[in-house]
């Protein structure tokens, strides 16, 4: 299994199913999973978009969809939690970015299994449809919400969608944490063995050592989540009683006994607490890449961002149970998990000052892709700093389950890892298709999007603290909520406002790939080896001939040298390091 | 374009300043015990937190800014860090962080590692789809025994709970829809959930605790001031959450001894 | 016709570094070639066992977590609202001992005949340059079937674990009867799921012999493949040990 892929001992492959249907080439494969990010991810926004409607109209009725209904909003919700994790979040910075141009940054001419590699793509892809196919079953999707909570997970008789719906959820997500292990398995074997001569592992670029490390995350994280989901289904479909005791639904005792909702929360934030660092890390690679890259600079710190990932990933699986300070759990367990939460905002602090350090002194080229590393900059700023409020036990009382959390993660995972990804395709859309996207359009995007995206999150936080709870599908029913429906309608108006602007980049993209200018091999003039080859690449990626690395990947500005970059591959030059 | 982003990201940074100190939109009044200390800790991270956000929003508008591309005989500094810096700043970090959390951890202990105190007064609440139900223990100070099998919504609040009217202990257990409390007594609450995870959420007494099938959770809390208090679900339970609320009325000590009689009247 | 003595004894460099010497014309061979068009099987042979060694930790996480599920739910007391207190609900299972200590043996013995596998297949690997060279005869490449027995006696464990539901369920605990039982039954049903593409990747293993594949590549397959068995077979140990001691 692991040693059949003998791609590169022969010629690239003909005829259209095993060129781009069951390519084993990893920047095919990267494509595929872009591309099922990107439908995923309009999917996700317009459901989005659904439920900030009838949040404020509760009884409009829509064109073609009708009127949506309180579980409607749940079904939506639940979907659109789901659907953003998985299918863009955990899909498009890895799977997509990553097995595009880990390869040809760390010097080799594919993964280290391309069959494993196709296998993940087309499990994911399946995953997505099993997902899908809740929408279509009778009772619909399920309305438990993204996180699954048991026993409304796990009682089939607890509302709408909570029948087949659910258990073609529970499923889908089996698919994909199988995939996912497939993927990361590849990744981390590939960054160990295949790196060409003179890349070291600290001469790779931050992008490489982001998808490492998050590919450690996913390996030791979707297992437990895998293991979750099967004994969800025990609970629901044969009776076992994992994560369910003695219940009375609507007067009826339903037939288990002894188990506990608590053990679904441990297993589930174990995974899901590392999944959300697995969101954001591809990301946080990225920004360092481009920083460096349009500042000139090398990045400041590039070992401190190098440990700082590494701890971020490490106390990433120490501190799920802050997900769980309301939850009974018990409060000496909050308090120690309180202390190692706020341990992993230093990583984290570390990096932004790192990032500010590499724009001291620069010279800062505004290009589209710099645009969206800087926004990352600012969005993971404003969203990590509501982090210290939930950290703290007693300020999670009044916070917990508001719209204050749902700020806080939409703006780091919902608006910075999303510009990792608008920074990432705008950066590597050259060496992918051979065209410029357009400037211009580029720059009008990132302004509304930016603006827009900080209208829809930031007010959460207000809302939050007036004690706005979550996952209510409208404000009518409690009095103390009456006057905060103004700043929601607000909220619905900037998010009608800027998914609207996502169709700017959507458009940008597909009319840059067949009439963008044509680009150079190097446009941005950076140093890494994906700068080196051919555009896009060849099969092989380096044209058979395998590249030799002398230096670090930052080295800009070197004093003495012909030009203002060096590229990796470059023998001539200073050799700091 | 660089002053177009330091233009952008300040404008950002300030507006969003302007309306957290401006409190437009703010935790509700605290009407318990606990809020003192709580929106204390709370006033310190959010001025910590906003000097920290100030700071950092600023300077990135102002480095980009200000080291904007001018031309070629711009000097770069070629540096790949300074290590010094790097602990110290660390340091802070850790230090600031830490510090808070563990600030706050006396509040976290007084609240949820000690029992209530004697005197306070036991009051059971049992959340379900949809609705909150309040049992108070009567003269005898004792709760009587509910029962699974005798649960039975549609036919009042005891039937909803299960109570068992053949236990003693439950002839002067008063069983109601809506929460009464005495003004500046402990409260001794028992949490109770019979299908799915539910969660008690009173803003105004900064109280909030998941009320959880399996588990009978005991909290406390002191409310000190009278009114009326709306009562929240926080943990998705299904499709009726949004609407399932409660209210809490905090009454003189004299005026919940006539309601609780009043009550037990009804009984007979 | 057995290969545990091989029949003309020759001094080789070991196996390990791939077949043959032949200097890295670049280093860090990404693609698994050496320096001329021969694929470098030693480093794909070191790259498919980092590969296993990564994989493995994704399985043993499943059994970590679902190790902790059975603690945590072995300690747990639930509420009872009649008795307004909290009782425990963990029943300890009758388990068909005897059974399964016959299963383990089974499952010892094939990873016993994996191992054998894998040396014959490694010494076949370290003989095919000199097989070709034109004259040289070794006798016969055949050897001893043990890939053969390990499916066999794979096959036999599996046959006895499903005898051990069958007496499990014969004593009135099924997969619902209580937790001590539901976790049995999905430990074990965990460890048959991954055995089973174990042997799937056996039978795999064995067909390429027939498809003549080149033995180098065989090896790597069986390699790896027998090294996945040794794992299974620790890993029903623990599992075994965890349900007796903790039942």
């Amino acid at each position: 299994m692991a040693t059949s892929a003998t791609v590169h001992s022969h010629a690239a492959p003909q005829g259209f199913i095993r060129k781009y249907v069951f390519s084993l080439d990893h920047k095919v494969i990267g494509l595929q999973y872009y591309f099922l990010a990107l439908v995923a991810v309009f999917v996700g926004m317009f459901l989005s978009l659904l439920m900030r409607v009838h949040m404020i109209w509760p009884t409009a009725v829509l064109p073609l969809i009708g009127e949506i209904k309180p579980e409607t909003y749940l079904q939506l919700l639940t979907m659109h939690g789901t659907i953003m994790v998985f299918f863009v979040l955990t899909t498009a910075p890895q799977g997509g970015f990553g097995n595009y141009f880990l390869p040809i940054q760390i010097g080799a001419p594919d993964m280290a299994f391309p069959v494993l590699n196709m296998l993940s793509f087309w499990t994911t892809f399946v995953a997505f449809v099993v997902l899908i196919a809740a929408f279509f079953v009778t009772g619909g999707a399920p309305l438990h919400g993204w996180t699954g909570y048991a026993p409304l997970s796990a009682l089939t008789n607890s509302g709408p969608g909570e029948q087949l719906g659910a258990d073609l959820w529970i499923t889908s997500i089996a698919i994909f944490c199988i995939a996912s292990l497939m993927g990361a398995l590849n990744f981390i074997t590939t960054t160990l063995d295949m790196r060409a001569k003179g890349m070291t592992m600290f001469r790779m670029p931050l992008t490489c050592w982001s998808w490492f490390i998050t590919a450690i995350l996913g390996l030791l994280a979707f297992g437990v989540l895998l293991s979750a989901g099967i004994l969800l289904l025990l609970d629901r479909n044969v009776g076992t009683s994992f994560y369910v005791p003695l219940v009375v639904v609507n007067g009826q005792i339903m037939g288990h006994k002894g188990g506990s909702p608590l053990l679904w929360q441990h297993l589930f934030w174990f995974f899901g607490h590392p999944e959300v660092y697995i969101a954001i890390l591809p990301g946080m690679g990225v920004a360092s890449q481009l920083l460096s890259t349009f500042s000139r600079k090398p990045i400041f710190g590039y070992k401190a961002m190098v440990y700082a990932l590494m701890a971020i990933g490490f106390l990433g699986f120490m501190v799920w149970g802050h997900h769980m300070f309301m939850s009974g759990m018990s409060p000496y367990s909050a308090f120690a998990f309180s202390i190692m939460t706020m341990a992993i905002g230093v990583p984290s602090a570390i990096k932004t000052f790192n990032w500010l350090g590499t724009l001291l002194h620069a010279r800062i080229r505004f290009q589209t892709p710099m645009l969206y590393a800087i926004g990352f900059v600012s969005l993971f700023v404003s969203g990590g700093l509501s982090g210290p409020f939930l950290a703290q036990p007693t300020l999670d009382i009044p916070l917990h389950d508001t719209a204050f959390v749902v700020g806080h993660f939409h703006l780091i995972m919902g608006v910075a890892a999303i510009f990792g990804m608008f920074a990432g395709t705008y950066y590597w859309f050259p060496k992918m298709f051979g065209r410029m996207m357009n400037e211009t359009w580029g720059r009008v995007h990132f302004v509304i999007t930016l603006i827009g995206t900080y209208c829809i999150f930031m007010p959460m936080h207000y809302l939050g603290m007036a004690g706005q709870p979550r996952r209510y599908s409208q404000f009518t029913e409690l009095a103390y909520l009456h006057n905060l429906i103004p700043l929601n309608t607000f909220i619905t108006y900037a998010a009608i406002i800027t998914i609207s602007a996502q169709f700017i980049f959507l458009i940008n993209l597909f009319w840059s790939m067949f009439k963008g200018p044509k680009a150079s091999d190097n446009p941005w003039e950076a140093t890494t080896l994906e700068w080196t080859t051919a555009t896009p690449p060849p099969h092989d990626n380096f044209g058979g001939v395998t590249p030799v690395v002398y230096h670090g990947p930052y080295e800009y500005s070197v004093p003495g040298a012909k030009k203002d970059f060096v590229m990796q591959t470059d023998p001539a030059g200073v050799a700091a390091h | 374009m660089g002053l177009a982003l330091l233009a952008i990201i300040w404008l950002i940074t300030l507006v969003s300043t302007y309306f957290f100190a401006a409190k437009t939109w703010w935790l509700p009044h605290g009407a318990s015990a606990s809020a003192q200390w709580i929106d204390g800790q709370f006033a310190l991270t959010y001025v910590l937190m906003g000097i920290v956000f100030l700071a950092a929003q600023l300077s990135l508008g102002w480095l980009v800014w200000r080291y904007r591309d001018q031309g070629p005989s711009q000097p770069v500094k070629y540096t790949h860090g300074n290590t010094k810096l790097e602990l110290i700043w660390t340091t802070l970090t850790a230090v600031l962080f830490i510090g808070l959390n563990l600030m706050g951890s006396s509040v976290w202990a007084a609240e949820r590692f000690a029992p209530a105190a004697p005197g306070s007064i036991p009051v059971e609440v049992t959340g379900m789809q949809f609705a909150w139900y309040f049992r108070y223990a009567g003269a005898d100070g004792k709760f009587g025994s509910t029962n699974p099998k005798l649960m039975d919504p549609s036919a009042g609040s005891e039937a909803a709970i299960g109570l068992d009217t053949s236990d003693p202990a439950s002839k002067d257990d008063v069983v109601t829809g809506t929460m009464y409390l005495p003004v500046n007594r402990e409260v001794d609450l028992r949490l109770r959930s019979v299908d799915v995870i539910h969660s008690f959420f009173v803003p105004s007494f900064r109280f909030k605790q998941d009320a959880v099938p399996g588990l009978e959770i005991r909290m406390h809390f002191t409310p000190l001031e009278i009114g009326d208090y709306e009562i929240a679900c926080a943990e998705l339970c299904g499709l009726g959450h949004y609407k399932m609320h409660g209210m809490v009325h905090v009454v003189s000590a004299e005026d919940f001894d006539k309601w609780i009689a009043a009550r037990e009247a009804e009984k007979q | 016709m057995s290969s545990l003595s091989s029949p003309i004894s020759i001094e080789l460099p070991n196996t390990g570094r791939g077949g043959g010497e032949h200097p890295p014309a670049h280093g860090g061979d990404g693609g698994g070639r050496g320096g001329d068009s021969s694929p470098n099987y030693g480093q794909r042979l070191r790259r498919a066992r980092l590969g296993l060694i990564v994989g493995l930790a994704s399985v043993t996480m499943i059994f970590v977590s679902l190790t902790s599920a059975l603690i945590f739910r072995q300690g747990l007391p639930t509420f009872d609202a009649v008795t307004s207190g909290y009782v425990r609900d963990w029943i300890p299972l009758n388990l068909p001992l005897a059974l399964l200590l016959v299963n383990t043996g089974l499952l010892f013995l094939s990873s016993l005949s994996a191992e054998f596998a894998r040396r014959q297949i490694t010494r076949q690997a370290a003989l095919a340059p000199v097989r070709s060279i034109p004259g040289v005869s070794l006798g016969d490449e055949k050897g001893f079937p043990w890939l053969a027995v390990t499916l066999v006696l794979g096959g036999g464990f599996l046959a006895g674990q499903w005898m051990a539901w069958r007496e499990l369920a014969a004593r009135d605990f099924y997969v619902a009867t209580n937790p001590s039982s539901s976790f049995f039954y999905l430990l074990t049903a965990t460890h048959a799921v991954h055995l089973c593409g174990g042997i799937l990747v056996l039978l795999y293993a064995a067909g390429t012999s027939l498809l003549h594949k080149p033995v180098e590549k065989r090896r790597i397959v069986v390699d790896v493949t027998a090294w996945y068995w040794h794992f299974m077979f620790l890993l029903w140990i623990y599992i075994f040990a965890l349900l007796w001691f903790v039942r």
